[in-house]
């Protein structure tokens, strides 16, 4: 069987995107002590707002900027409930979630309810026709410049320490003159909006329109990657990487004849299986961040 | 100006901040109401006032509350001993699959042994859906909330697959499942209305987990489970197992609930079975503060409004989405207000006041809904 190694990869990072977008973002977000489980309505969001932005205005880039102020809104409303309010993380998160789907939702139909699906300006592929270089420039970014980028920002820069001060240990962090919590809320809205970028890159690069469900659980799917990753940049991309191979290949397996027999459903269903099947193996006695869901109070 | 942590709470604080949360939950929604051309006033009344004014609608709501009663009950138990299973929509959804077995291959059973029958599969299905997250926490630490929200697109897709395969209604060859054999119903409570027994099932489990959680040993070692497990573990209570088994006997509820929601209303499979009602029942769990009264109450509040949205939708031509913002704001606005209680709002500093009292940390361990 001639296998077509190349356009797995091609695909493999096209479809990685996403995740890896969406999935640094909840590094940002972890790493400082907070899980957000927003992030499926974020992307939600994302992917809504860059669409409805893009559709009304012709421009893609016009999309992608209505996407971040998406982002940053919906960060900024968990850095409200979880940092100022001390909320329980999950129950804030999954509010969020259910609040934007059910209001993307509603806008949709508001504002495109006329039977035709709306196609809007999209991003391009850049090098077309070159095979496994040509993706789009979303891809080229996640890859080339955030996570290098977050990677160091994590690991060298001031803001980065004090990210991991704060989600280590916020006693000793506030005691040695950080501010707690903006430096919370600044990782939350940073991470809200890439995770909005990562939702609009389903509508302004892949589709090139707006469905419902769109986003179809890749929000979870980055909560796990990140667990699985240690919270640390580069494994997190292995992780999406990972996540995406297989996807990639049950996408070019669904077609072949040796699994003609086996039901589609099962081929979506493995990659979410592989990273449950992956988190059972190497995800035993993980160390979380030190103040993982707590919230801080002066005492 | 300084905002500091209340020295003690007056009783009158919670239910207050419950009303303001109510009426900002009404204010927040207007907007979008207003944008979608429908007059506010008429669209609340339609969602609190007309779907409790007639028979018809009471039963409505009735049904529309049952499974939101099973999978708020299910989540509230899980979160009461501390562990986070945000997976009732995939075990609702494993519930119905179960349930669906004897009712397609032993179509012939009688009503008193179908019923019992399909049910229990119901809760063995739930169970098993999960039994993988509750066994990856207990033996590998792996964190609950991630595996059990992976599961859940699994199930839907288990769903699915199985609609489009084996279970492909054998005469119109839509994705359904064929119609159970005559014994798998779950009659009506009263003649000409939608609600049924599951109902009465709903309302069993929430009395026995309110005698189990208020009136017994156990339910007491729960609760500490939940709040504070270190001092728990360090008393003698086996935080671990508790857990384990509630994350099961959480999953089984919700399977129930697919299992009642099926034998009930569908009478067969059909893929849109769930409508979120797990996700859903993470509000009505959270909103019913973990109690199994509250919970009732809540899922009795969303049925109405989700009737009510129904009902908005054809008369106001207002999307029923609006029923789920509704309810989301709703959680969101509580839960903040419930933990902004916790401070009170200073506005001078007196000289030799200490920063906060001691009483303050004690009030903050009574833990609140916010606060777990």
């Amino acid at each position: 069987m001639d296998f077509p190694v190349f356009a797995v990869l091609a695909a493999m990072l096209t479809i990685a995107t996403p995740l890896v977008w969406a999935a640094l973002g909840a590094v940002i977000n972890e790493r400082a002590g907070i899980m957000n489980l927003g992030i499926e309505g974020t992307m939600y969001a994302g992917a809504f707002c860059g669409f409805f932005a893009a559709a009304t205005s012709g421009s893609a880039w016009f999309g992608l900027g209505a996407a971040v102020v998406a982002g940053v809104v919906a960060g900024a409303l968990m850095a409200l409930l979880t940092v100022t309010l001390g909320v329980n993380q999950h129950v804030a998160g999954i509010g969020i979630t259910l609040l934007l789907v059910a209001a993307c939702d509603f806008a949709n139909r508001l504002l495109f309810s006329s039977g035709s699906q709306t196609i809007t300006a999209k991003f391009d592929r850049l090098f077309a026709g070159g095979g496994i270089f040509s993706q789009y420039p979303l891809t080229y970014v996640a890859f080339l410049v955030l996570a290098p980028a977050l990677w160091w920002v994590l690991r060298s820069s001031g803001f980065g320490l004090r990210l991991r001060a704060v989600g280590e240990n916020p006693e000793a962090a506030d005691a040695a003159g950080i501010p707690v919590a903006r430096t919370r809320y600044a990782a939350l809205i940073l991470g809200g909006a890439m995770m909005a970028i990562g939702g609009s890159f389903l509508t302004l690069s892949l589709l090139g329109t707006f469905t419902i469900d769109i986003v179809s659980g890749r929000g979870w799917i980055c909560i796990a990657l990140v667990i699985f990753g240690r919270w640390k940049v580069w494994p997190v991309v292995g992780g999406a990487l990972l996540f995406a191979v297989t996807d990639a290949l049950q996408l070019q397996l669904a077609i072949t004849s040796l699994f003609s027999g086996v039901p589609n459903e099962l081929m979506i269903a493995f990659p979410y299986l592989v990273v449950i099947a992956a988190l059972a193996i190497w995800g035993r006695g993980v160390r979380y961040p030190g103040s993982y869901l707590k919230p801080y109070r002066r005492a | 100006m300084r905002i500091m942590l209340r020295a003690r709470e007056s009783r009158w604080l919670a239910p207050a901040a419950v009303l303001v949360a109510v009426v900002i939950t009404l204010l927040l929604t207007a907007g979008p109401i207003r944008l979608a051309g429908a007059n506010p006033v008429a669209a609340y009344q339609r969602y609190l006032v007309t779907p409790l004014t007639t028979v018809n609608g009471l039963s409505e709501v009735l049904l529309a509350s049952t499974p939101l009663i099973f999978t708020g009950l299910a989540v509230a138990i899980a979160f009461r001993v501390g562990y986070f299973n945000i997976g009732a929509e995939g075990q609702y959804l494993a519930g119905a699959v179960a349930a669906t077995i004897p009712g397609l291959y032993l179509p012939s059973l009688p009503a008193v042994l179908a019923l019992p029958l399909a049910i229990g599969a119901g809760l063995v299905g739930g169970a098993v859906w999960a039994f993988i997250p509750a066994w990856l926490k207990r033996h590998a630490r792996i964190d609950e909330v991630v595996t059990t929200l992976l599961l859940n697109p699994v199930a839907l897709l288990l769903v699915q697959g199985l609609l489009n395969g084996p279970w492909r209604n054998s005469e119109s060859g839509f994705p359904d499942s064929d119609a159970y054999g005559a014994g798998y119903t779950l009659p009506a409570i009263a003649e000409g209305g939608r609600a049924h027994w599951g109902l009465i099932i709903a309302l069993l489990l929430v009395a026995i987990t309110w005698i189990v959680m208020s009136f017994t040993p156990l339910g007491l070692k729960l609760r500490a489970a939940g709040q504070a497990p270190a001092a728990a573990k360090f008393s003698g209570i086996p935080v671990a197992r508790l857990q384990w088994r509630c994350a099961l006997i959480s999953g089984g509820i919700a399977g129930i609930g697919g299992a009642s929601q099926v034998l009930g209303v569908q009478h067969q499979l059909t893929a849109g079975i769930s409508n979120g009602y797990g996700y859903t029942g993470i509000v009505v769990a959270t909103l019913g503060a973990l109690t199994a009264g509250g919970v009732l109450l809540v899922a009795l509040l969303l049925g109405t409004i989700a009737v009510g949205a129904q009902n908005a939708s054809i008369a106001l031509q207002l999307p029923t989405q609006m029923g789920a913002i509704v309810s989301s704001t709703l959680l969101l606005a509580v839960v903040s207000l419930v933990a902004l209680r916790r401070y009170r709002v200073v506005f001078r500093r007196r000289r030799g006041t200490p920063e906060h009292d001691g009483q303050a940390t004690a009030t903050d361990a009574q833990a609140t809904v916010g606060d777990r």
